[in-house]
């Protein structure tokens, strides 16, 4: 069977493993991209709003244009880059190091490489109620990607679960493409996106219901209606529940890192409640406790893409003078610089706090169990 | 698997969709003394569908650290094994061939 090698494998094509992919190879290592979807750009392709965070990760810039600055980037060191999209890295074997690749679902090949960087991303979160089987029932990413990737609407009237900046940037997103939104309900006592993508939606009418949760989605083939119900302070339903008019109901709950493949390259793992889930523990270097794997972006921890694309160029540099590519002295430090400053806000704080449980300052100090 | 409902009037929610388990199986296979992500998956399938418990595994975690009382960092996860994403086992087989 045919086996590719390579020096770095960048697994997930999005912010950070582009970051990582371009950092790699402008220091002079050979790396391979594998994308699992039919272009690169991951989830910076749909953001058709402007970015925050710093001017060094490209604040003020549209998150599909980002996507297009480090595409050229690659591509002015493309004979050090090898990408292949439509391509899934289906496993991890450790006794031989080898990395099963399937291409669409026709291909199917093994990846040998010296270094792996893990940028695979975050998959959307779901929370049970009755009739979440319907029809109607999306997370936010994949109508954001329905929307701004192939120009489908998902419906008429929206219910939008979960005020954090997906719930809210989707909500203004479906009003864009003529979608009306019902209502955004937030269990939590306040909004947990930024406040001028609250204000925006707030401003064009639609409520925003805090304390509040979907009791039960209503159809009978598909999603005609929902129950949404208030909640108390131990987060349970109390009082009346109301009836909302909607034919979908879009769950922006949050993300979990997508961590397959490091855990089955034995990567020590620990679940952080901060960084939303399962991660590998890593050092400054994002380097994981399996030295030749190296962890980036959301799948280390869920954050902004601003932050994603800083720990790909952390950990693309590393990957390189692990392999013995010089690298100018001093970027880490930079680097991390630039993410205390994107770390510095409110959200940074629970990041950052998350961030204590997991960063390992030595590896010989780290226990085996 | 079949069982008897042993919460009359509850409405049907699906935590894993790939295997079809609801949180009714789920909460009475915990309440059996199957308190760990492990042993449910081995008796209700949960979590070992196309989507290899993507969707399911950290609403079933959720699950036991509340029924158990335990914090979800001590929760143990899924071992994970190859291929996170289903293959056409013809595509295997052809490879043998070689």
């Amino acid at each position: 069977m045919k086996t590719l090698s390579t020096e770095i494998l960048v697994i997930g094509g999005g912010a950070a493993g582009l970051s990582a992919a371009a950092e790699a190879a402008a220091a002079g290592a050979k790396v391979l991209v594998a994308e699992s979807d039919l272009h690169l750009g991951g989830q910076l392709v749909k953001q058709t709003h402007k970015f925050f965070g710093s001017k060094d990760e490209y604040a003020g810039t549209r998150g599909f244009k980002i996507a297009d600055i480090l595409l050229s980037e690659i591509d002015s060191c493309k004979e050090n880059v090898e990408i292949h999209t439509n391509t899934t890295i289906t496993g991890f074997y450790s006794e031989d190091g080898t990395f099963t690749a399937m291409r669409g679902e026709e291909k199917y090949f093994h990846i040998k490489a010296k270094k792996t960087i893990v940028a695979t991303g975050a998959q959307e979160r779901l929370i049970p109620f009755p009739n979440n089987d319907l029809p109607g029932v999306y997370g936010a990413g994949a109508v954001q990607t329905l929307m701004n990737v192939y120009g489908v609407v998902p419906g008429k009237r929206v219910l939008m679960v979960g005020a954090g900046n997906i719930g809210l940037i989707v909500s203004y997103q479906l009003m864009q493409a003529g979608v009306e939104v019902a209502a955004v309900v937030e269990a939590a006592p306040r909004v947990g996106g930024y406040w001028v993508h609250a204000a925006k939606i707030r401003r064009m009418g639609v409520p925003i219901l805090l304390r509040h949760s979907i009791r039960k989605a209503v159809g009978d083939q598909v999603i005609t209606g929902a129950y949404i119900t208030a909640l108390n302070d131990r987060f349970e339903p109390e009082g009346e529940e109301t009836y909302v008019d909607c034919d979908v109901i879009c769950i922006a709950v949050g993300l979990s890192p997508t961590t397959e493949i490091l855990s089955q390259a034995g990567c020590k793992m620990m679940y952080v409640p901060q960084l939303c889930g399962l991660v590998a523990r890593r050092d400054r270097t994002m380097k994981t406790s399996n030295p030749d794997f190296f962890t980036a972006g959301d799948a280390s921890g869920i954050e902004e893409a601003s932050a994603a694309m800083v720990e790909g160029r952390i950990a693309g540099l590393s990957a390189a003078a692990d392999l013995g590519y010089p690298t100018e002295h001093g970027k880490l430090d930079e680097y991390w610089g630039r993410l205390q400053a994107l770390r510095s806000g409110e959200a940074g704080a629970r990041i950052c706090q998350g961030l204590e449980c997991v960063l390992v300052n030595r590896w010989e100090d780290v226990s085996d169990d | 698997m079949t069982m008897e409902k042993e919460h009359p009037g509850s409405e049907e929610i699906y935590v894993c969709r790939c295997e079809e388990v609801t949180l009714e199986e789920i909460r009475t296979w915990i309440d059996r003394g199957y308190d760990t992500v492990e042993e449910l998956k081995r008796v209700l399938r949960v979590g070992m569908g196309p989507c290899q418990g993507r969707g399911c595994q950290d609403i079933l975690m959720r699950e036991l650290a509340k029924k158990t009382g335990k914090p979800i960092t001590e929760i143990e996860p899924a071992t994970v094994r190859p291929p996170a994403k289903p293959i056409k086992i013809g595509l295997l087989a052809e490879e043998d061939e070689e």
